[in-house]
């Protein structure tokens, strides 16, 4: 039956074509640094951008409040791809020449900044009022203040709601593929445009590389988070009472 | 006249200060002044203004009107420099406000280095001497939320004592505390007393009062209504107010004569 044999050749490629993909292991990995890389550079701008977005609109007073305010509705609003390509086309129109590489970063870093900024702001604004006023109390400024008693209680905090943000940038390392980088998602399209039956591998062979990067970023966080514990203090959903909370 | 020169002896000098609250006016007009190595204890009915006078006196609330010096510097003066007047006054609040982040030693030791610059190894020196004055040495390396609130409240006075303060305000420091615990605060209080630490005390603990104190004030809807010495307020008040405030007081706390 013509039916039957199709289905055997069918099963014979996608075996074939996962062996074949092998061949082509070294070029992802490869490429899946750039995604690393990328990754860096976005989550840093977003870390210290976020942070001076959150202070400003905790502290900065109604202008940067309101800056910051206007800064984190756009940078939440515009769709990536949409930011992604004003990043890049947008300055040749002044006759800049922006990398992709230099393009993508800011994109997604000052993105990741407007949702890093309501992690970062939630977390100052849930320290007590009092820490504040003791350090004030002790001759220091407001802005040795921030930086000595309320930054360092308030990033502790911030943890878990930005190991989600980080799991969700890591992903978005992909979208930089629309401005023509090399990374991971743009070689794996390389490799099935010219041989259309390995695009399934390659892209499961994309999905593991960020499986095993999504893993490794919430197992490091994890553990920052472990290290930098106050002995004795407990988040809500931990210890005794996160005991009774979880029980019902 | 010259009314706005104090005494060289006076630590503290406060004139006519008024404080409003949208359309509650908290203080109304308080004067008054204290002498090196003076204890005020300050009492009076809830909701009557004292803690927004001491947040007056070291500007954490910007009094609407009136004066205020430590020694010959006037904290109220527009060009006062804040941040260092507040470095010479204690400050010790009701719920402590340790540092949560910090140890015990952390706590005392900070502001010695961020706001003195002393170095990491003389403020840590400093800090263990002070956490020993209020018998918390053994306590150094432990967190503010490992340790019980009286250890807290010693901590939080260890940490006004590590910057030298020429004057220490205290904003009901046992209030928050269960009453077995009291006891241990006061004792490290009075002993400061003893020392001649300039205080002054927002407090209802009667028996610190009467046994501390150079002088009580008594006050009511944001004015002084009466102060003296303990002796004449417990046993002579001017002020029939004076006289049923201390007796409910009395009466609430269960204070047995001495």
């Amino acid at each position: 039956m013509p039916l039957r044999s199709s289905g055997q050749t069918r099963e014979v490629r996608i075996i074939d074509s996962f062996v074949a993909i092998g061949r082509y292991v070294p070029m992802l990995l490869r490429a899946s640094l750039i995604n690393i890389e990328l990754l860096f550079a976005l989550i840093l701008i977003g870390f210290f951008v976020g942070t001076l977005v959150a202070l400003c609109q905790v502290y900065g007073g109604r202008l940067l409040g309101t800056i910051a305010g206007i800064y984190e509705w756009v940078f939440r609003s515009v769709p990536a791809l949409v930011l992604l390509f004003l990043f890049y086309f947008g300055p040749s129109q002044f006759g800049l020449y922006i990398s992709s590489f230099l393009a993508a970063s800011l994109a997604l870093g000052f993105r990741s900044s407007a949702y890093q900024s309501q992690i970062f702001r939630g977390a100052i604004q849930s320290i007590a009022s009092g820490q504040m006023m003791a350090a004030r109390s002790l001759g220091m400024s407001r802005p040795r203040a921030i930086r000595t008693v309320i930054l360092p209680q308030a990033f502790r905090l911030a943890i878990p709601g930005w190991s989600n943000e980080f799991s969700s940038v890591v992903k978005d390392t992909t979208l930089a593929y629309a401005v023509g980088l090399n990374e991971i998602m743009r070689s794996a399209r390389i490799i099935y445009d010219r041989q259309y039956q390995l695009a399934m591998p390659a892209l499961i062979g994309v999905a593991l590389v960020f499986l095993v990067m999504t893993y490794a970023g919430n197992g490091l966080l994890g553990g920052i988070e472990r290290r930098f514990r106050i002995p004795g203090l407990q988040m809500p959903g931990q210890g005794r009472e996160g005991e009774l909370i979880r029980r019902k | 006249m010259n009314s706005s020169v104090g005494s060289d002896a006076a630590v503290l000098r406060v004139e006519d200060l008024h404080k409003r609250y949208g359309s509650e006016e908290v203080l109304c007009g308080v004067s008054f002044s204290l002498a090196k190595g003076e204890t005020m204890v300050v009492i009076g009915p809830s909701g009557t203004g004292k803690s927004t006078l001491l947040r007056c006196i070291n500007h954490l609330t910007p009094p609407d009107h009136g004066r205020v010096w430590l020694e010959r510097t006037e904290i109220s003066h527009h060009r006062a420099n804040l941040n260092r007047i507040r470095a010479q006054i204690g400050f010790v609040f009701q719920d402590f406000n340790l540092f949560s982040h910090l140890t015990a030693l952390g706590n005392v030791r900070i502001a010695p280095m961020k706001v003195r610059g002393m170095s990491r190894r003389d403020a840590t020196a400093l800090a263990m001497e002070e956490l020993e004055r209020v018998g918390l040495a053994a306590k150094a390396d432990a967190y503010p939320a490992e340790l019980s609130g009286g250890q807290q409240q010693r901590v939080s006075i260890a940490r006004a004592l590590a910057m030298a303060p020429k004057l220490i305000l205290f904003d009901e420091p046992t209030s928050a505390l269960d009453p077995e615990l009291i006891g241990e605060v006061l004792d490290v209080m009075m002993g400061l007393a003893r020392d001649g630490m300039t205080m002054l005390v927002v407090s209802h603990e009667m028996g610190f009062a009467r046994s501390v104190a150079d002088e009580i004030v008594f006050m009511e809807h944001g004015r002084i209504v009466e102060q003296g010495p303990p002796a004449r307020m417990f046993t002579a008040p001017e002020h029939p107010r004076t006289a049923e405030f201390l007796r409910k007081i009395s009466e609430l706390y269960g204070e047995s004569d001495e």
